[in-house]
């Protein structure tokens, strides 16, 4: 067992408690950065794919997973997202600032969405986000003007100091800007958590009443975690549209929503680990459902994918709520502190006594 | 003048009048104690400090300034912090983080600060740290500190939340039956804790608490409420004699023999 030995505050406050877990993601990045050269492109725009779906679901994940908030919604966001870049580049704005800029305004027109739709609860907030996405796809037709309607639009090249940046000509550049994104990303979610904001956000999720009491302004905080969770799933709907290439009302409709929130169960709630395993289950399912599709005839049916990603959910849901993510943290306790691991050491204690709620 | 003081204060519930023209006054240093029968509206005076509640009449002003104009989360940011009697803890959180979220009164970080962690943002978490560690070390949580709370037994909890309340380094401490459910040997500890928190901190301690042992060993000043009325007011002994008292826990037929028995007990 690895004993963690703490000499300073500031080992509870940096980003790897120790050199091991530093070492680990220091590797992990290293191979992320040689994969272009291990791999061919076909297999490399898979990754990059996974990536784009991380970077969506890291949204949803700070507001569902870490401020308890659903949404089924989040497709809406990514579209916005994605033809505010566009539109931005049309106007002549280059990627670089097109791209964070669609990040933020998608934050602060979420953020503003967010105050009336924050008030509302559990599967109340469930359907209004829900209705969110409905009225976003209807909305893409209706103003062609910006969005190209139903013909959809093609995304403008990106161009990065000079150099253009096509997923056909040069996959390997695409997948190292995805890289960085991801990473940006990753680090800021990281920070968040170990900063009083990220604490706040769990505080809200767990228990309301208290964090109040704590002094904590929690139709804010809400508030900011939508905001900061549309800017997010924002800038992976415009990474997710112009990797396609081409984009309409189909792209991004509400199945997109639910896929995303699928993606963050079975990844892990509330683990920034959680949205790159769902990821990776996510993106690789299609691929692996066809190559099963192509060896067993019987199963050719159309649909299947859904099928598929609707059983996934459930068996998550009734054999491992806590994600992949828990499935991996209760195998490495098990190794940790063998033969002493309990089975119910992740079981949640059941408290009935509950503050009554003020409101 | 007094901390904290209600004057006049009365709260309802449609038909029911859960506090009924209450005035008390809490002086600084003082461990104040609040007693009563189930009901008694004891836990709804608290909500009303941590403005959960607005009384339909009355003031609550703490240090001058009126509680009453103030939001629930504004509360603290006067130096107020509170337990709950059925432990309100963030469970999907390590102990050291659920005290760290009682630091949030002194957040002075911006979101874009704590974004990139620049700025002030390393020197506020170790100002934070460190303060919750005098805290850790206050209590003695330092075996729980990077434990998960739903893990956690009720007693060490109950500790946490106490801990938790005391990281925002309040003036104001609101203990809301610090001792129910805990052992007696838990109970002792608190007992020295409590002592501790006034004498050392220099914090006016604030309870509802039926162990009167409790009550009787730590507290100032002991209220008596039932029906949301004030039965009596003093020292714990005195209250504890008084006949209203008495009647309010036992019925009527107990003031004799009660009082024949020295008043030992309510």
């Amino acid at each position: 067992m690895r004993f963690h030995f703490k000499t300073s505050y500031d080992h509870d406050i940096r980003l790897f408690p120790d050199w091991w877990t530093f070492f680990v993601y220091g590797a992990l990045l290293a191979v992320m950065v040689a994969l272009p050269f291990l791999m061919d492109s076909f297999f490399l725009s898979e990754v990059t794919n996974v990536m784009i779906w991380a970077v969506a679901g890291l949204g949803l994940m700070l507001l569902t997973g870490t401020t308890g908030q659903v949404s089924l919604g989040h497709s809406a966001f990514m579209a916005l997202g994605c033809y505010l870049c566009a539109n931005l580049m049309f106007a002549g704005l280059p990627f670089l600032i097109a791209f964070p800029l669609a990040g933020i305004l998608t934050g602060l027109i979420g953020a503003l969405i967010a105050v009336p739709v924050l008030r509302l609860h559990g599967v109340y907030l469930a359907i209004a986000t829900l209705a969110l996405a409905i009225i976003t796809e209807d909305l893409i037709v209706i103003l062609r003007q910006w969005t190209g309607g139903v013909n959809g639009m093609f995304a403008p090249d990106i161009m990065i100091f000079g150099t253009e940046v096509n997923r056909w000509v040069n996959p390997e550049y695409w997948y190292y800007m995805t890289l960085a994104i991801v990473v940006i990303v990753t680090l800021i979610y990281v920070n968040l958590l170990r900063s009083p904001l990220g604490r706040a956000f769990a505080a809200v999720r767990d228990s309301e009443v208290s964090a109040q009491a704590m002094g904590i302004d929690v139709s804010r905080t809400k508030t900011i975690a939508f905001g900061l969770s549309c800017g997010i799933t924002g800038l992976g709907g415009a990474l997710m549209g112009f990797f396609a290439g081409a984009f309409n009302n189909e792209t991004f409709t509400f199945l997109l929503a639910i896929q995303l929130l699928m993606m963050i169960v079975v990844g892990g709630m509330g683990f920034i680990h959680g949205a790159f395993l769902g990821a990776i289950v996510i993106a690789f399912l299609p691929q692996g459902l066809s190559i099963v599709t192509d060896n067993v005839r019987v199963l050719n049916i159309p649909g299947l994918e859904f099928g598929a990603f609707g059983a996934i959910l459930i068996f998550f849901i009734i054999f491992e709520p806590m994600g992949l993510y828990g499935r991996w943290l209760k195998i490495r306790t098990w190794f940790e502190l063998f033969p002493f691991a309990r089975r119910d050491m992740f079981r949640r204690q059941k408290s009935y006594l509950k503050t009554e709620r003020v409101r | 003048m007094s901390l904290l003081e209600l004057k006049n204060v009365t709260l309802k519930f449609g038909g029911v009048t859960a506090v009924n023209d209450l005035t008390m006054s809490v002086e600084e240093g003082q461990v104040f104690a609040l007693v009563g029968p189930n009901g008694a509206g004891k836990s709804t005076v608290f909500n009303m400090i941590s403005r959960f509640y607005t009384p339909v009449s009355g003031s609550i002003t703490f240090d001058g300034e009126d509680l009453l104009q103030r939001k629930p989360d504004r509360v603290p940011q006067l130096g107020i912090a509170r337990t709950f009697q059925n432990i309100e803890l963030f469970e999907r959180a390590t102990v050291l983080q659920n005290l760290l979220v009682g630091r949030h009164r002194h957040r002075r970080t911006t979101m874009l600060e704590e974004m990139f962690f620049v700025g002030r943002s390393w020197n506020e978490e170790r100002a934070h740290r460190h303060a919750v560690e005098e805290v850790i070390e206050f209590l003695d949580l330092q075996a729980y500190r990077d434990k998960y709370i739903m893990g956690l037994p009720y007693g060490v909890r109950k500790v946490v939340e106490l801990a938790r309340a005391l990281a925002s380094k309040p003036r104001l401490l609101l203990l809301d039956e610090p001792a129910s459910g805990l052992s007696v040997e838990e109970t002792q500890d608190m007992r020295w804790w409590i002592d501790d928190i006034r004498r050392q901190m220099g914090i006016t301690v604030l309870m509802v608490e039926h162990d009167m042992g409790l009550v009787g060993k730590v507290s100032d000043r002991v209220l008596a409420l039932d029906g949301g009325k004030k039965l009596a007011e003093g020292t714990a002994a005195e209250v504890q004699k008084d006949p209203k008292v008495i009647q309010a826990y036992l019925g009527t037929g107990a003031i004799s023999k009660t009082a024949s028995a020295g008043g030992e007990r309510v």
